[in-house]
């Protein structure tokens, strides 16, 4: 994608152009009545090129990539966030997308050293620290083992950071975009754990395992060796395809529920440890500042949160009043969503949406509220709730707690105002 | 070896036996030798363990530190533009945009050591020798009060430092300090009086534009469907017209680019960033392009006639600060001819 400055211009002129194109051959709906075509649309009594002429071929696009007209559904980058493109963070289309899959050329990117090209043959993944015998695999070991299947979200602890003191990025692609949703293949951990044997370690309590990166960041958390050895995952597939390079080919590790930072790509190392390391990126980053400067560390699970994804800023009504889908996702890092309410009032009475499909453990969820709108400005609203009985909470119950610096594990309920002429802008509500 | 049990396997499956399952381990995998977990196993926890010997005191550190780090951390451990800053802050984490450093937030000394050490520098991690990232270590200890200039900084003199904030953290309380999220019932109706907007994010207008690009083809299709061009083309990478290029030599030339993108960007829309745009560079005089602030050697240089030429280039870039001492670029150097070869080749495709 191109970034000349000539090729931008203000969000309404691209609301303005959605419900332009909308209009063409079809005039707005009114509440329940049925559309009133005054002429002939030429779309269906003229024979249209498509129609009479010829397609592309088979292997016209041996991988193919989403049609032209989509081309505004990528990822996106606030250049302002971060000192350059390298050590920094996009956000996945969330706005454009349905269903609970992200597929993997949308879904958000994070590097701290670049998105590296680490080919298979040159892959090695080595088990070292207080294990029986220190191992190394290839690849190709990594497939020999017992593999499993698994939906999981993904969020950046940051996702959400940059409104902790008040409603800055209008759109929810931006606000709430640091987050995907696939099913991996891949071995557990515990699996290549027990390969090398953890008689060594003695008593799992009080144990770790530090694991880290192939690339120059060389990344590296530490995480208790009990959460290791429960779900986490060594994955090399992602929703049935290798691995792409932004996300960790050939192996990236799979952390269910807890903040994105913990999925180490590029996986090359597991060691078993008596106590954290405290990297850079379980100290300096990744710790929650509390308003009196004191830092939560350790702050790995995610907490259940919620969002419309349409209408939003980036998703503006265009069809006027009548039928109108509100739709949104829903997750939570401590089990399965169990039901999400949405309000249209900013939060003084809500209705119960309707799940997509019933709550995956640790994984996306969709809802829906179908509605008859009248036309009139609403204070959108998505509310969260989770099978461990946990409710997401608002801006204000949070920053109650935890005062205005935290950055991470900002999971607020967010508001839309969306206005009569159906455009939507990222507001905070008292 | 291998061969065996799959024969087995085989003769199992016709005999239409189940196949047996696997107990305890695989046996895949091979041990790790020690010479391999010593070449990965480099962390370094809080008290110290995975330290190597070695020193560094801080007056090295800092010349250290200005060839190696300063380009993006600043002379003075004080960060350029986005780039991290690592001295001062102390006393700001109560208060609005607290600045979090070493000196301010990190509570480890041993997490400096170990990021410097495996890290760093960017674009040029596990390049340093221990004596020197001990000087680092120290140096930025300087910078942020902590220690005197003629503190040395060793494997045995890392215990006897504490980081200020070293006490300033507290492990995950939520279950506890936010026992109130977890609600049996929820409100549903009546939850608040009223409802105001207090804060509106088009206010700030700090939310990046979005391409008009689909707006295009929206307008394009809808008034004439057959005509509509493909967009994807005209947004594609810039055709290369000069000739004498090599195709090959320019796409190798732009992965070994990967190694500068940090510091330098290249193409349409690049801006100057820790180092000067690179667009027709090949035989432009050096120190010229405009806006960059450049090295005074740098600029007598290219006073004295300094034409980037393959010849000056490739010089410059197998050793960048024996070619041009004093040069901000802390660039270590290409050590391949063929990368150097590349490399100038993908910039001339950029004139």
């Amino acid at each position: 994608m191109s970034d000349k400055a000539d090729d931008f211009a203000p969000s309404r002129r691209q609301f303005l152009a959605g419900a332009a194109a909308t209009g063409v051959g079809a005039a707005a709906v009114g509440a329940g009545q049925a559309a009133q075509a005054a002429t002939p649309d030429p779309l269906i009594t003229e024979v249209q090129e498509w129609a009479s002429g010829l397609g592309d071929g088979v292997d016209a696009t041996p991988y193919g990539l989403p049609i032209q007209f989509e081309q505004d559904v990528v990822r996106r980058n606030v250049e302002w966030l971060t000192a350059d493109t390298i050590s920094s963070i996009n956000f996945t289309p969330i706005h454009a997308l349905d269903g609970t899959i992200t597929p993997q050329g949308c879904s958000f990117e994070r590097h701290h050293s670049g998105a590296i090209e680490l080919r298979k043959e040159d892959y090695r993944l080595m088990i070292n620290g207080l294990v029986d015998t220190p191992l190394v695999f290839s690849y190709a070991d990594l497939e020999r083992f017992p593999r499993e299947n698994r939906v999981y979200f993904c969020e950046c602890a940051a996702n959400s950071g940059m409104e902790w003191a008040g409603a800055q990025l209008n759109g929810a692609q931006f606000t709430h975009g640091m987050i995907h949703n696939m099913e991996y293949s891949g071995v557990s951990l515990r699996t290549l754990l027990e390969e090398a044997g953890l008689a060594a370690a003695g008593d799992f309590k009080d144990k770790w395992v530090y694991v880290e990166g192939a690339d120059a960041s060389s990344n590296g958390r530490s995480i208790p060796l009990e959460k290791a050895l429960d779900d986490v995952l060594v994955a090399f597939k992602a929703n049935g395809e290798a691995l792409r390079k932004e996300h960790g080919y050939p192996v990236r590790l799979v952390v269910p529920g807890w903040e994105g930072n913990m999925w180490i790509k590029w996986l090359r190392r597991i060691e078993v440890m008596d106590g954290p390391v405290e990297s850079r990126e379980e100290t300096s980053k990744y710790t929650d500042t509390m308003a009196d400067g004191s830092a939560r560390k350790w702050t790995w699970e995610m907490d259940a949160k919620s969002v419309v994804t349409s209408p939003s800023p980036q998703s503006p009504i265009t069809h006027g009043s009548g039928p109108l889908v509100i739709t949104g996702l829903a997750w939570s890092g401590r089990g399965s969503i169990t039901g999400v309410d949405v309000s249209i009032d900013g939060g003084k009475t809500w209705t119960e949406a309707r799940l997509g499909a019933p709550g995956v453990d640790k994984a996306l969820a969709r809802f829906y509220l179908d509605v008859n709108w009248d036309g009139s400005e609403m204070l959108l609203q998505s509310r969260a709730r989770d099978s461990a009985g946990y409710v997401q909470p608002t801006k204000a119950e949070l920053r109650e707690v935890r005062g205005l610096n935290s950055i991470y594990h900002n999971n607020a309920i967010q508001t839309w105002w969306v206005k009569a002429n159906g455009e939507a802008e990222n507001v905070e509500v008292s | 070896m291998s061969k065996f049990p799959k024969v087995i396997a085989a003769a199992a499956l016709s005999a239409g036996l189940t196949l047996p399952a696997y107990g305890g381990t695989y046996g895949l995998g091979r041990p790790a030798l020690p010479e391999e977990i010593a070449a990965w196993n480099i962390d370094v926890s809080p008290d110290g363990t995975g330290l190597p010997v070695g020193s560094g005191d801080a007056l090295t550190g800092e010349e250290v530190f200005a060839e190696k780090c300063a380009v993006c951390h600043g002379d003075f451990a004080e960060g350029v533009d986005n780039w991290p800053k690592l001295a001062g802050g102390q006393g700001t984490l109560d208060r609005e945009d607290p600045l979090k450093t070493v000196g301010s937030y990190w509570p480890y000394l041993s997490t400096t050591w170990d990021y410097v050490n495996r890290s760093m520098p960017f674009g040029a991690a596990q390049t340093l020798e221990p004596d020197e990232v001990y000087a680092i270590v120290a140096y930025i200890l300087y910078s942020n009060d902590l220690v005197d200039e003629d503190f040395v900084l060793s494997n045995e003199t890392f215990a006897d430092v504490t980081l200020p904030n070293a006490e300033g953290f507290f492990v995950d309380d939520r279950l506890q300090s936010e026992a109130h999220f977890w609600k049996p019932e929820p409100c549903m109706a009546d939850c608040k009086d009223s409802v105001e907007i207090t804060m509106r994010a088009r206010v700030l207008d700090v939310t990046p534009e979005e391409t008009v690009a689909t707006e295009a083809v929206v307008e394009e299709a809808a008034a004439e469907p057959v005509a509509a061009e493909p967009v994807v083309e005209a947004a594609a990478e810039p055709v290369v017209e000069t000739v004498a290029l090599d195709p090959e030599l320019v796409a190798k030339g732009a992965k070994v680019f990967k190694k500068c993108k940090a510091c330098h960007k290249v193409g349409e829309g690049a801006k100057n960033s820790t180092g000067p745009i690179l667009n027709g560079i090949f035989g432009a005089t050096a120190g010229m392009v405009e806006g960059f602030k450049y090295s005074k050697p740098m600029l007598a240089a290219g006073e004295d006639g300094l034409v980037w030429d393959e010849e000056a280039l490739a010089a410059f870039l197998t050793k960048p600060r024996k070619f041009m001492k004093g040069t901000k670029m802390s660039f270590a150097g290409l050590r391949k001819e063929r990368d150097i070869e590349a490399v100038v080749s993908y910039l001339r495709s950029f004139d």
